[in-house]
């Protein structure tokens, strides 16, 4: 019976808030309906709406898959001092972070279903009526680890807050073993993605080991800069506090990882192009161009530049600290990791094609409607689950009232 | 069909029947396949009946398929493409012959890039006409260089060829006795079949392209839309895993014309070529003409490094 309680009380919540709050779930829904409408004309008439071919086969939706696989891995910064080291800081937001887990892994998913040339035969991926090809295919283990991802993410804290709601002390063990297994998947979901691309020997652009690694590195800038960003909104709406210490946790986080990814990048480019080979085609296309192909120049300058601006930002004390100098850095980091990782990774794998051929990709607006129809669906996600966790967190939502 | 795959698939395929139906799937997949079955041409003015959509959307994995089941989906097919096209289109679907492993040569000093091979596939297997898909690519190269990102993919067809100081390079499926497609793909769609060709069941592919993302030889083609095939264009002997009519959202790339060359014929692309520059056969048969190449002639693979076996060598005289 409590657990009914718990879901029409959080419901209810979702139907409270100012003008505010109702413009931003009325334009997230807005954003929804284009993209579902325009979608619907790419069921109807297949993928050639969209700017990919034979030569680049995949293009904006896998790009945004891969760059959420990252947020969705976040989360676990936090649940790894909150659960772990009894950080207190840490543990009042950690049901947010895993809330934005839950929402990246579910774009995940729909990102990867609109690539999908057969969205009508998605069973055919389950287990039992389908007929799966594991171990070999790695998106079937990317398919596995996300589910089991989603899943992990919403129990824990799911349990946690109707414990709190019912007035109940939880298992702490329990929520230990989850956490830990949510630090492990978080590793995996990640590292399963880098090499859903390394796998393919026929684009050395791609099979690298250092995407998995790298993966990791700029996940864990991206993501805690995101969060940071949405704990900024939660702040302003006074909803929740969120202390200081948080969010200067967050931003050592996000220092730490952003050097390393651009360690990470620095050595990449040397061994591409100290010695380069027919290996560095890709690599020549991505940052110089290619026979006079060159649409992806200005793209993967700009991400660079966006990175070492925040970097510098982050690493001043002062404007690490200051709330709109981070903000700065943190919109910086979230837009340049989106692009190295997105357009940065994904679209130069197959430029120029394994038997030479140069041929462009850019997305058209077909794609881009569609990706921000499920950035809208994700955000809603977020905004409702963040939405109803707050007023039980805070101990104002419990059943007793 | 593979023996080994009956009994047991027999009892998996009606498990999944029941499991289907216990997840409830059957109302809602239902409005789903409505759409997605008339794909193959222009969905309004197609009459298919509910039973055969429905035996569409819910036909099972090509080798999980008993035999009747395999004889009703190749009946569906033949009354679908009659209702798409209105043309009496034969689906067989005969398996590899015992003592078979398919293997091609191509002779780069007789290639001249005159594309025969490409038109003659094409009129053969049933592709998109509107985007066009074609299984083979010719690669038009300066002579002494064999850098593919220098190399002309679109030489003009009314261009005189050949150029007196360039070379011709056609490349299609290779088919790996160790693909890395097969190995790609999330759910068997495409696998490697005893005389060694890979085929697609287009009903099974769900569209991920992750095969099209692991092949070194860019040999897969994409159904980005429902393919255009004009009735007069149909070559209405098909076979289910090679060269019946395709439909939107799946992948398909040349299978040496295995409606043809387990009957024994050549491949198109072979019987097309001017100059005789082809040369196809039966690896296992020590007398074939593909043997004597492989033994007596300077042969060469692309890509050999990558270790995926192709059972296509070019070579020169
Ligand atoms: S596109 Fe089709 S054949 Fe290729 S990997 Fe995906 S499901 Fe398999």
């Amino acid at each position: 019976m409590g657990i009914i309680h718990f879901f029409t009380a959080c419901f209810k919540e979702l139907l409270k808030g100012g003008a505010a709050y109702w413009i931003w779930v009325t334009s997230l829904m807005l954003l929804v309906i284009q993209g579902v409408v325009t979608y619907a004309g790419q069921l109807q008439e297949g993928l050639i709406k969209t700017g990919m071919s034979d030569q680049v086969s995949w293009g904006i939706y896998v790009a945004n898959f891969t760059f959420l696989v990252g947020m969705a891995a976040a989360a676990v910064m936090l649940v790894i001092p909150a659960y772990i080291f009894h950080n207190k800081d840490a543990k009042r937001v950690v049901i947010l972070a895993e809330g934005l887990a839950v929402a990246a892994s579910l774009m995940c998913m729909l990102f990867v279903t609109v690539d999908m040339g057969r969205p009508d035969r998605l069973w055919h991926l389950m287990p039992i009526v389908g007929h799966i090809n594991f171990p070999y295919s790695l998106l079937t283990w990317d398919v596995l680890v996300l589910n089991g991802y989603l899943i992990l993410n919403l129990l824990i804290p799911m349990y946690l807050l109707y414990n709190k709601y019912m007035g109940k002390e939880g298992n702490y063990k329990l929520v230990l073993t989850g956490a830990v297994l949510s630090m492990f998947w978080a590793i995996s979901i990640h590292t399963v993605t880098a090499f859903l691309f390394s796998s393919n020997t026929a684009r050395p652009f791609w099979s690298s080991a250092l995407h998995a690694p790298k993966f990791l590195a700029s996940a864990f800038a991206a993501g805690p800069a995101f969060i940071i960003l949405s704990f900024k909104v939660i702040d302003m709406s006074g909803a929740f506090k969120i202390g200081k210490k948080t969010i200067n946790l967050l931003a050592i986080i996000v220092t730490v990882a952003l050097q390393i990814n651009l360690l990470m990048t620095g050595a990449e480019f040397f061994a591409e192009f100290y010695s380069e080979g027919a290996h560095s085609a890709s690599a020549r296309y991505l940052f110089f161009g290619l026979n006079g192909a060159d649409k992806l120049v200005p793209w993967i300058y700009s991400a660079i530049a966006m990175s070492l601006i925040a970097l510098v930002l982050l690493m001043i004390r002062q404007t690490r600290e200051h709330p709109i100098t981070l903000s700065i850095a943190c919109v910086l980091v979230v837009i340049g990791v989106w692009i190295e990782k997105g357009m940065g990774f994904v679209i130069p794998g197959f430029i120029p094609t394994p038997i030479g051929e140069i041929f462009e990709y850019t997305p058209n607006m077909h794609e881009v409607q569609v990706s921000l129809g499920i950035w809208g669906i994700g955000l809603l996600v977020f905004t409702a689950l963040v939405k109803a966790a707050i007023p039980i967190q805070n101990g104002v939502l419990t059943h007793s009232k | 069909m593979n023996k080994d795959t009956t009994l047991k698939e027999k009892k998996a395929g009606v498990s999944r029947r029941k499991a289907l139906k216990a997840f409830g799937l059957g109302a809602t997949v239902a409005a789903g396949a409505a759409v997605a079955s008339a794909t193959p041409g222009k969905p309004s003015k197609v009459d298919i009946s509910f039973d055969d959509q429905m035996g569409n959307y819910f036909q099972d994995h090509y080798k999980k398929m008993t035999k009747e089941e395999i004889k009703e989906a190749l009946a569906r097919l033949e009354r679908r493409y009659k209702a798409t096209y209105d043309v009496d289109i034969k689906v067989d679907n005969m398996p590899a012959q015992p003592g078979v492993l398919f293997g091609y040569a191509l002779n780069i000093s007789k290639c001249k890039g005159y594309r025969e091979c490409v038109k003659a596939c094409t009129e053969t297997n049933n592709q998109s006409r509107d985007p066009e898909i074609q299984f083979i690519r010719v690669l038009e190269m300066d002579k002494g260089s064999m850098n593919m990102e220098e190399a002309n993919h679109y030489f003009s067809d009314d261009e005189t060829v050949p150029k007196p100081d360039k070379w011709y390079l056609p490349i299609q499926c290779h088919q790996c006795e160790n693909p890395p497609c097969v190995k790609a793909c999330p759910v068997e769609a495409t696998w490697k079949e005893p005389d060694g060709i890979t085929v697609i069941d287009y009903n099974w592919c769900i569209g991920c392209r992750m095969c099209m993302n692991a092949c070194p030889y860019w040999a897969r083609r994409f159904n980005w839309k429902a393919p255009s095939l004009p009735k007069e264009d149909i070559n209405p002997v098909t076979h289910y895993l090679a060269n019946r009519p395709r439909e939107k959202g799946v992948v398909e790339k040349c299978f040496f014309c295995l409606q043809k060359t387990r009957k024994g014929e050549m491949p198109a692309c072979q019987e097309a070529c001017p100059t005789g520059a082809r040369v196809f056969g039966n690896l296992l048969d020590p007398n074939s003409e593909i043997r004597y190449v492989l033994e007596h002639k300077n042969i060469f693979r692309l890509k050999e490094d990558l270790q995926t076996e192709p059972k296509f060598w070019y070579y020169s005289d």
